[in-house]
């Protein structure tokens, strides 16, 4: 038997999952970037024309828009020049909030690099906080960021808000 | 109206998955070389704008990173469209229309190879009542090219030739993906992919990008000898529900063509953007191109496509040989959406 | 430049975190139909499309302008579509204004949208692409460390954010298409709403939302037979610059100030805090105003904040900004931008209803992206150019 149109319950709304598989390349610069990762060094690239070194390397300067190719190890040590605390959890983090998120300017790189801070209260951090990378275990290093698993503060004293201040 | 030309062009060559390069990489090399063919300092270009596919590079925003190839400092007057770079270029061709610039820097990249460009492009059939039945680009294809054979216009045949016919051409192009000497008939004794349509009537995945720069008037004149003139520029789309369109005729591509002037004078060739060999014959039918118009001289799409390059790369192809006084007038056409539903016709001049 | 350009008819949707009653299409229809009645047309008046949107992965539909072609009444016509990130709405609307002032088309329909609720925002913002670094803490805590710098440096008191959300959220109030309707909201409530990325709290953020905004654009011409006043297009003007680069300013980026300069020369504009009856700005996380109102040149570097304190930016003060409520109460990321070119065509037509600022004749409408990097802005006024 036929129902009344009117009569039967319309559809709201359907679920259509989708799924997707990518292949993606790293390119030169991260593959140089992340084989200095599973070596414990962390390499950047130096302008050719504005001479600025970044950490990550992406293979061009982007503000002059031209290839980039020396290289140049940093330190691992840097200045937080800024953060924020974060108070809500994330889908892609164990870590439990709240914790911090600075911006760090590894010495010898001219463009902050995003990590997390660790091993302190997260209200200790503070721009020109001086901290350190914290690597893994040797045994667990691989082609990746995770190499460092975040950034602890260091036993000097904080940099001046001058010698950042153009990087804020 | 102002006249405008493209008056530079640069490709990567189409491969079918680059492996050393990520899509910076791979298009800084274009951007400049499309920049420096154009005689014109790349900051005195007046507006940038690209096209490219969130899809089809797996990631959102996949055009931001983009942006580190072209050396956006000091700010640039900058645009995006989700769409072949053709579409880019027509935005770019309104904006010297405007007045507001004088010369635009046009660029598109597309690394199909990346993700699967069947289930890719499946998701932009309506999310609701098409997408859910798992239908593919080929297949859609394939039920238009076997709507094509049914009418009784063409043959397998017919096919088999738009294919040979292209590998042999883009044996002149270094650029091209798929070439060489292949026969008729012999490809008829291949098996079918979706039938009606067999692999090679399908075209190849391709990892590519591509770069044009427009100018205006004197502009153009002073940068390069031969500008290849835009005399012509229009894009229609056609309803989205395949049941509702005779997929064996393409209006879009008729009106676009007669609004961009096809029609007003002798062609010497048209590149058009047909990724599928079927597809070739129901464009040329609809822009009533002759048999004195050489088709896809650069092989076409059935030898390189690129997604999100293979339109622009067919404006790109259609320039060239009049900046290099091979071609006087010339079309260029791309296409969107499944069974062509959006398309896009330049008629291009030599002065 | 070019030939005059006007908006004639606005509409947008009533926003919400999900729009369960539409389909994609009906989102954008009720927007389109809304902004044909305002002009007096029908979908066969209209010339072209321009369709914007920010990422398709947030609504899992691959360029939409396809699928939504026959909803739109586009079949036979041109169709576009613009993604420049959360700028998109307003480089939309400077795309379709283009097609006017080019001479190319006489009317021309523009839509932005988004629709959230059908795939997950949070996870599209931060896929994580192998090879890079993984986005730790979403959009909050990509701009929240910028706004502590930008505390820093202008030494603004702390509960200035505060004061920006009040405002907003009070200003929602009066705009029967906000999502976010807080009817008892208090600088209490929002003070101790929770902190989500100190220093941004809960309710000093922009919501989720699914909306879409439409406008018809049209020539001198076609203006002249509109039923309702027309916003005339002064000036348009769209800057980039890249996501990241040494010594980047992000607190106070140059893209914004440049595209600024360039809308002010071509609109002959000399003093914006003057001159502008009215200000519609991108305002996702509260401290955006007064980092906007320097940006923007309404206020010296290290001052945009005294305006928020002095009242200046309320709807009875001297400079109204987001009378609308702003992005801050609606945000359908892909309409935002076109959200706020809108309400600045509605303010100097007449037509804001209660969030009307009396006697507004010129109106800027702003709209940002990316990492504070893509950046397009209008004048709208209410004779023309």
């Amino acid at each position: 038997m036929s129902e009344p149109v009117e009569s039967i319950e319309s559809v709201k709304s359907i679920q259509t999952p989708i799924r997707l598989e990518y292949s993606y390349t790293a390119g030169r610069a991260s593959t140089r970037f992340l084989k200095g990762m599973a070596e414990g060094r962390i390499l950047g690239q130096r302008c050719p024309e504005c001479t600025k070194v970044y950490v990550p390397p992406r293979g061009s300067c982007p503000r002059c828009g031209v290839a980039t190719q020396d290289e140049v190890e940093v330190s691992g040590k840097g200045t937080v020049t800024t953060f924020c605390i974060v108070r809500i959890p994330s889908e892609s983090l164990s870590i439990k909030p709240p914790y911090a998120a600075a911006h760090i300017l590894l010495d010898g790189a001219d463009i902050p690099f995003f990590a997390l801070i660790q091993e302190c209260p997260f209200d200790d951090v503070r721009m020109g906080m001086r901290v350190e990378a914290v690597w893994a275990p040797r045994a667990e290093w691989s082609a990746s960021f995770e190499n460092i698993r975040h950034f602890r503060p260091i036993a000097e004293p904080d940099a001046t808000y001058d010698s950042f201040k153009e990087h804020l | 109206m102002r006249d405008v030309a493209v008056i530079s062009f640069a490709q990567a060559p189409s491969v079918r998955r680059r492996l050393d390069a990520n899509e910076v990489e791979i298009l800084m090399p274009v951007v400049q070389e499309a920049v420096a063919r154009s005689g014109l300092p790349r900051r005195e270009i007046g507006f940038t704008v690209s096209g490219s596919c969130d899809y089809v590079a797996g990631q959102p925003f996949a055009f931001v990173s983009a942006l580190d190839a072209v050396g956006a400092w000091p700010p640039i007057t900058e645009s995006h469209v989700e769409m072949d770079g053709a579409w880019a270029l027509y935005e770019a061709w309104v904006k010297i229309q405007t007045g507001d610039v004088d010369s635009a820097l046009v660029y598109s990249f597309g690394k199909t190879s990346m993700g699967d460009p069947g289930a890719v492009l499946n998701l932009q059939l309506d999310p609701y009542t098409v997408a859910p039945l798992g239908i593919d680009a080929v297949s859609l294809a394939a039920l238009q090219a076997r709507a094509l054979l049914d009418s009784g216009r063409y043959t397998e045949k017919d096919l088999a030739e738009v294919v040979a016919r292209s590998r042999r051409a883009a044996k002149a192009n270094p650029n091209a993906q798929l070439r060489g000497d292949v026969d008729a008939a012999r490809l008829l004794a291949e098996p079918y992919l979706a039938s009606p349509l067999r692999r090679h009537d399908c075209c190849p995945i391709s990892d590519g990008a591509v770069a044009v720069v427009l100018a205006a008037g004197d502009l153009a004149r002073k940068a390069v000898k031969r500008p290849a003139w835009i005399r012509g520029i229009d894009h229609r789309i056609e309803t989205h529900d395949l049941g509702l369109r005779d997929l064996t005729r393409s209006p879009s591509t008729a009106l676009a063509g007669e609004k961009a002037g096809a029609r007003t004078g002798k062609l010497d060739l048209a590149e058009l953007h047909a990724p599928f060999s079927h597809q070739e014959l129901i464009l040329a039918e609809a822009l009533g191109l002759g048999d004195g118009v050489q088709l896809n001289p650069s092989g076409g799409a059935l030898a390189a496509n690129a997604l999100m390059v293979a339109g622009l790369t067919r404006i790109g192809e259609a320039a060239k040989r009049i900046h290099e006084g091979e071609a006087n007038r010339a079309l260029a056409h791309a296409t969107s959406g499944p069974c062509l539903q959006h398309n896009l016709v330049c008629v291009l001049e030599g002065e | 430049m070019g030939q005059a350009c006007a908006v004639i008819g606005v509409g947008q949707t009533k926003h919400d975190v999900k729009r369960v009653d539409v389909s994609i299409a009906g989102l954008v229809r009720e927007a389109a139909d809304r902004a044909l009645a305002d002009a007096g047309l029908t979908y066969r008046d209209i010339d072209a499309v321009v369709l914007g949107k920010a990422p398709d992965m947030f609504e899992g539909v691959v360029m939409p302008e396809l699928y939504l072609a026959d909803a739109l009444g586009a079949v036979g016509k041109p169709m576009l579509r613009v993604h420049t990130a959360g700028s998109v709405g307003g480089t939309t609307a400077i795309v379709a204004a283009s097609l006017v002032q080019a001479g190319v088309h006489e009317r021309v329909l523009t839509v932005s949208f988004e629709k959230q609720s059908e795939s997950n925002a949070m996870w599209a913002l931060t896929v994580h692409v192998p090879f890079q670094q993984a986005i730790v803490a979403g959009a909050g805590g990509y701009f929240s460390p910028l706004i502590r710098a930008y505390m820093r440096r202008s030494g603004a008191p702390e509960d200035t954010g505060i004061r920006v959300a009040l405002k907003d959220r009070k200003n929602a109030l009066k705009n029967p298409y906000s999502h976010l309707v807080f009817p008892d909201i208090s600088f209490e409530q929002i003070a101790s709403s929770p902190m989500l990325w100190d220093p941004i709290r809960y309710l000093e953020t922009c919501p989720s939302s699914d909306g879409a905004c439409a406008l018809v654009l049209a020539s001198a011409g076609a203006a002249k037979r509109a039923p309702n006043k027309p916003a005339w297009v002064h000036a348009t003007a769209m800057k980039s610059e890249p996501t990241m680069f040494a010594g980047r300013d992000q607190v106070n980026p140059r893209a914004g100030r440049d595209c600024a300069a360039e809308l002010y020369k071509k609109a002959g504009i000399t003093d914006p805090r003057r001159e502008f009856d009215v200000a519609e700005i991108y305002v996702p996380f509260s401290w955006f105003e007064p980092m906007w109102m320097e940006n923007l040149g309404f206020a010296k570097e290290g001052e945009g904040w005294k305006m928020t304190y002095e009242g200046a930016t309320a709807l009875d003060g001297d400079m109204p900004v987001n009378a609308s409520g702003g992005v801050l109460s609606s945000n359908p990321i892909g309409a935002s931008g076109m959200l706020r070119f809108a309400e600045a065509a509605l303010q100097v037509r007449g037509m804001a209803g209660e969030h009307q600022v009396d006697g507004a004749k010129k109106a800027l409408g702003h709209a940002y992206g990316g990492g504070s990097q893509f950046f397009s802005m209008w004048v709208v006024g209410s004779s023309p150019a």
